[in-house]
């Protein structure tokens, strides 16, 4: 019997609001502890929420993205648990009635073809505080600057069956969150948090496994391997006749294995019940509409007007629509170079190469679009060739001045002189006589697979300056004529 | 002076006769040298108190002066004030100086009243006698060893002891009326969300409601034009607007219909108390009003009503005292756990761990449903047999308490019987209806309540029916023996 | 629904308060009567009665995206039991 996987994924995004869910401190990332924890924050005695309208305007936004029911009286429940960085001692979230209903997507697979899955709900709740164990020695230092920091809880059905799969789906979403300017997406930041709930069974049948919830996986690589080490994890158990525990798992990258985690073993009993101190959300069609007509791009819809507009295969316009970012980059460089397929190229090529090298998204790099489309101009108009772009980008990249700058500082600059490069041809071909001979020695067909012999020895005698093209167009020439 | 109605006080500091710095300092004398006997107050604020006096005196003088700037009165317990202890009557927050005003200590520091100190409560706001209080139960001026109600306990002790001109409240189940009742004080909770609960500790978050507690209706109704208002920091507070409470305390009572629900007149009355509401019921007629039987069917369910949903919140609201962020924290915690069990237990006092824990059941799973599902369910059932009565008539009347104040002691070894206390006074808070209580005779000596109970947001007729009310009789006028 | 004291030990746990086990006969007791007082309600037909949680017939008001709280930490952390660095100190947590 061959054995299925069942994941479901709870992705929680920040959203991206300049406040907390309910209250007026700041969400800025990165503040010294306990700096943006206001009163209401920390619960002090007598403090009360009151809801961030940008927060419900954004959770609407996605509710419509992917065409889901909005919940038209939505509503906050406590969710009531002990734990440091939880300053209430609840939760507020929301159980009963959520922003968002069912709704559904599509996620593109590596084989080029598309699956419908799922998402049951997605609810507003407020982000725990941050607690830090390795600063003291017997103590925990609590930080409640992210406490209430307004999240999205987006629920996935459990529709996925691989570990590819579960990587699409959050992909997805975070191009579809990233798209729409509800999140910003930095997952080494925590802004985009995801949790899987993974089981196995025998391929074929109905009932669901024992599923275990492995949180707060922070990168796609790692979504990935924590759901294929657990998969193995438990159909090994299940294959020696155990059985699986249902329980709460987190992902050591450093181990790439995922543990139980102890602390929260204990089952909980989280008595939610309707928050008094908030009254329903109620909203209307008129809102909804007018939320839907105004929606961003998204990424489908920007997909295939990438594929019309800029002439890119689906695979392409797929990878370069997938992030807001990216998408605009490619653009401005497409537009400015005036070459689709050139800009396509070097950014799904040496552009990601480099950028994946140094772990950097795209708005973080230190060449802008414009910088990079001059590049590509001087490619496409013969300056430059191809191996001094890439030498001409790693230096822009170290911040050493443009394209032109670099190309005139390091002598990068190709050939094309017609007289020039035909001495050092002549000059080339005069000092190989052993593989002139053999060209002229090889059938007809046969020479072509010689040139490149001739090719790298020309390049290397111009210091790699020597226009490819323009090269072969001299070089062919002048062997066969020796030929005759 | 100390007999002055804040009414009075207000008409001598614009007349001149007197400065706030000359009645603050009198108030604080007297309550120095009488408080220790009635123990009305947890923190006096002496200081503040004078220079908010001071700063009272020049807004007069510039003619900038509200009618309540420059009167004495005195905060209960549970509104935070900053820099000042902030307590609930816990051990919890016994050393807790909040860093923020609540927004009703805002507005009376907007106006330049004077606050004296902080008043005496049942602990978190739960109980009925103030005998849950950290701080020791608050005396009854009325009667040697008698309570003055709960859980706003002190608030009524400090204005019956003339110890304030007024004091503020606050009223889940009855914790402004049936104090008011035991003390001979008058006064309103108004309709839920008329004032705000921002800095105002919570208990029950959708009961809970805050009011003046005064000697006459006038004088609530000038508090409480200070305390009413929206505000934008708390999302359950009315965006309606307020009116002046005190422009209509004189319209006529001729043709206003009293409903007299049957199920408060049953035979577990009081017969001194039945007597009393009847004589009052008597003055309205001759002051134009009709009488008519109404029933509200539902009255007996509130009590097991009222005792789930306002444990289950404050099961809720209570769990941010936990030791991290501020309040009591045990000596040397073991681990985590430790530390929240013990602080909890240490800080916490028996009435408050009996609600939590009785929150805490009827919230787990499996017991939702059963308890607080049905309850707000009842809680409904409830409001419904209100709003079908107040079609009907204008107001409904009857006995604030089942009895009058009882002995320190009494009821405190059977928490059921304490709960039975609020039988007549939960229901409003459930429904979220304004009521006042206004004194109407005596019982042994003791004074006894009329509880009149209006539509919402119809405070500004509530005060009036009570005004009339005194302005036709005397009982209000009546000071505990003594004083 | 009978209690024992068992269950008001967990009652306990899941409410994080101690409760001293020489007083815990006492709170079953009480606890018991509450319960019994509150199971009056059982009798009462309420299907289909819609349960109010809010006693005003009134929807969630909406807060401008503003940043109004500047940083206050210096103040709001006189009231706390430990600090150090700026963070609120507790025993150690184990995940």
């Amino acid at each position: 019997m061959e054995w299925e996987a069942v994941i479901g994924l709870e992705i929680h995004a920040q959203l991206a609001t300049k406040t907390k869910i309910f209250s007026g401190a700041s969400t800025a990332f990165g503040a010294q502890a306990n700096t943006q924890a206001c009163a209401i924050d920390l619960a002090l005695p007598g403090t009360l929420p009151v809801f961030n309208k940008q927060a419900l305007e954004m959770a609407v936004m996605f509710g419509t993205a992917i065409d889901a029911e909005i919940g038209k009286t939505s509503v906050f429940d406590r969710k009531n648990y002990f734990y440091p960085d939880s300053p209430k001692g609840y939760q507020t979230s929301q159980l009963f009635y959520p922003i968002v209903g069912q709704g559904e997507l599509d996620i593109n697979l590596q084989d080029g073809s598309t699956k419908r899955i799922g998402v049951t709900r997605a609810h507003l709740e407020e982000d725990a505080g941050k607690s830090l164990h390795e600063k003291f020695a017997d103590m925990s230092g609590i930080d409640l600057n992210r406490a209430g920091t307004p999240l999205l809880e987006i629920v996935s059905d459990p529709d996925m069956r691989s570990a590819e799969e579960a990587v699409a789906y959050a992909k997805k979403i975070h191009s579809i969150v990233t798209s729409i300017g509800i999140c910003d997406g930095n997952m080494a930041e925590g802004s985009f948090r995801v949790d899987c709930n993974v089981s196995v069974r025998y391929k074929g049948e109905s009932e669901f496994g024992n599923r275990t919830e492995t949180k707060n996986i922070n990168s796609f690589r790692f979504i990935e391997k924590a759901i294929k080490g657990e998969i193995i994890r438990q159909i090994e158990i299940l294959e020696d006749g155990g059985s699986i525990t249902q329980e709460t798992r987190l992902y050591d990258a450093e181990k790439d294995e995922t543990r139980s985690m102890r602390s929260k073993e204990e089952a909980n009993d989280y008595r939610y019940f309707p928050c008094p101190d908030l009254l329903p959300i109620v909203i209307e069609d008129e809102y909804i509409e007018k939320i839907r007509n105004n929606l961003p791009e998204l990424p489908d819809a920007r997909k295939q007007r990438f594929i019309e507009q800029y002439q890119l295969s689906n695979n392409d316009a797929a990878t370069l629509s997938s992030n807001k970012d990216l998408a605009a980059y490619y653009e401005n460089v497409a537009q400015d170079c005036n070459d689709n397929k050139l800009a396509a190229n070097w950014m799904l090529g040496e552009f990601s190469k480099v950028l994946n090298q140094h772990d950097l998204s795209i708005e973080q790099s230190p060449v802008d679009a414009q910088g990079f489309a001059l590049l590509l101009k001087r490619i496409k108009d013969d300056t430059i060739s191809a191996s001094g772009a890439k030498k001409v980008f790693e230096a822009m990249w170290n911040n050493e001045g443009n394209a032109d700058q670099i190309i005139e500082a390091k002598g990068l600059k190709q050939v094309s002189d017609t007289g020039a490069i035909e001495a050092i041809v002549s000059e080339v071909i005069a000092k190989s006589d052993k593989q002139v001979q053999q060209y002229i020695a090889a059938e007809p067909e046969k020479r072509g697979k010689m040139l490149g012999f001739f090719m790298g020895q020309i390049m290397k005698a111009s210091g790699g300056k020597a226009n490819p093209g323009q090269v072969q167009s001299v070089l062919k020439p002048m062997l066969d004529a020796m030929c005759d | 002076m100390f007999s002055k109605t804040i009414a009075q006080l207000s008409q001598g500091l614009q007349n001149g006769d007197f400065s706030s710095r000359e009645i603050t300092q009198e108030y604080l004398n007297r309550i120095a040298s009488v408080d220790g006997q009635f123990n009305s107050y947890i923190s006096i604020t002496a200081d503040q108190a004078m220079a908010q006096a001071e700063t009272a005196d020049q807004m007069i003088a510039s003619g900038k002066a509200a009618p309540m700037t420059g009167v004495p009165i005195a905060h209960k317990d549970i509104f935070c004030t900053k820099g000042v202890r902030t307590s609930a009557g816990s051990k919890m927050l016994d050393n807790f100086i909040s860093p923020y005003n609540a927004t009703i200590i805002e507005k009376f520091n907007a106006i330049g009243s004077v606050s004296l100190g902080k008043t005496n409560m049942d602990e978190f706001a739960m109980g009925s006698s103030n005998e849950n209080s950290y701080y020791g139960p608050a005396i009854n001026p009325w009667g040697e060893n008698r309570v003055p109600g709960g859980s706003s306990g002190g608030s009524a002790v400090a204005v019956a002891a003339q110890l304030a001109a007024g004091a503020t409240g606050t009223d889940t189940g009855g914790s402004i009326r049936q104090p008011c009742a035991l003390t001979n004080l008058s006064g309103i909770k108004p309709t839920y969300g008329r004032v705000s609960r921002f800095g105002m500790i919570a208990f029950a978050s959708s009961l809970d409601q805050a009011g003046p507690m005064t000697k006459t209706a006038e004088d609530a109704a000038m508090m409480l034009n200070v305390m009413a208002g929206f505000d934008p920091k708390d999302s359950t507070s009315a965006e309606k607007p307020t009116s002046d409470y005190t422009a209509s305390l004189n319209q006529p009572l001729k043709g206003l219909k009293i409903g007299l629900p049957k199920e408060f007149f049953s035979e577990d009355l009081n017969p001194q108390i039945a007597a009393k509401i009847q004589a009052a019921l008597k003055e309205y007629q001759a002051l134009g009003a009709e009488l008519k039987e109404i029933s509200l069917p539902n009255t007996a369910l509130s009590i097991p009503a009222y005792y789930i949903i306002a444990p289950a919140e404050a099961s809720s609201n209570l769990s941010r005292f936990d030791g991290v962020k501020f309040g009591h924290r045990c000596e040397n915690p073991q681990n985590i756990e430790d530390m929240y069990k013990r602080s909890r237990g240490e800080g916490f006092g028996h009435e408050v761990k009996r609600r939590i824990l009785v929150g805490t059941y009827a919230l787990s799973e499996g017991f939702y449903d059963a308890y607080y599902k049905k309850a707000q369910q009842i809680r409904r059932l409830i409001q419904q047999d209100y709003i079908n009565a107040l079609e009907e008539v204008d107001v409904i009347m009857g006995p604030t308490t089942p009895q009058p104040a009882f002995k320190i002691g009494e009821k405190t070894s059977d928490p059921i019987d304490m709960y039975m206390e609020d039988i007549y006074t939960l229901s409003l808070n459930l429904a979220g209806l304004p009521g006042m209580s206004i004194p109407c005779g005596q019982a042994d000596d003791l004074p006894i309540g009329l509880q009149i109970i209006g539509n919402y947001f119809a405070e500004e007729r509530l005060l009036n029916v009570a005004h009339m009310f005194q302005q036709a009789t005397d009982w209000h006028k009546t000071t505990a023996p003594g004083l | 629904m009978s209690l024992d004291n068992t269950d008001v030990e967990k009652i306990a746990h899941l409410a994080r308060v101690d409760i001293e086990p020489k007083d815990t006969p006492e709170y079953l007791k009480n606890i018991t009567s509450i319960l019994d007082l509150v199971d009056q309600m059982q009798s009462v037909n309420t299907e289909g009665v819609d349960p109010l949680s809010h006693p005003l017939d009134a929807v969630q008001r909406l807060r401008a995206d503003d940043v109004t709280e500047s940083n206050q930490r210096e103040l709001l952390q006189t009231v706390a039991p430990a600090v150090e660095e700026g963070l609120f100190l507790v025993p150690k947590v184990i995940d």
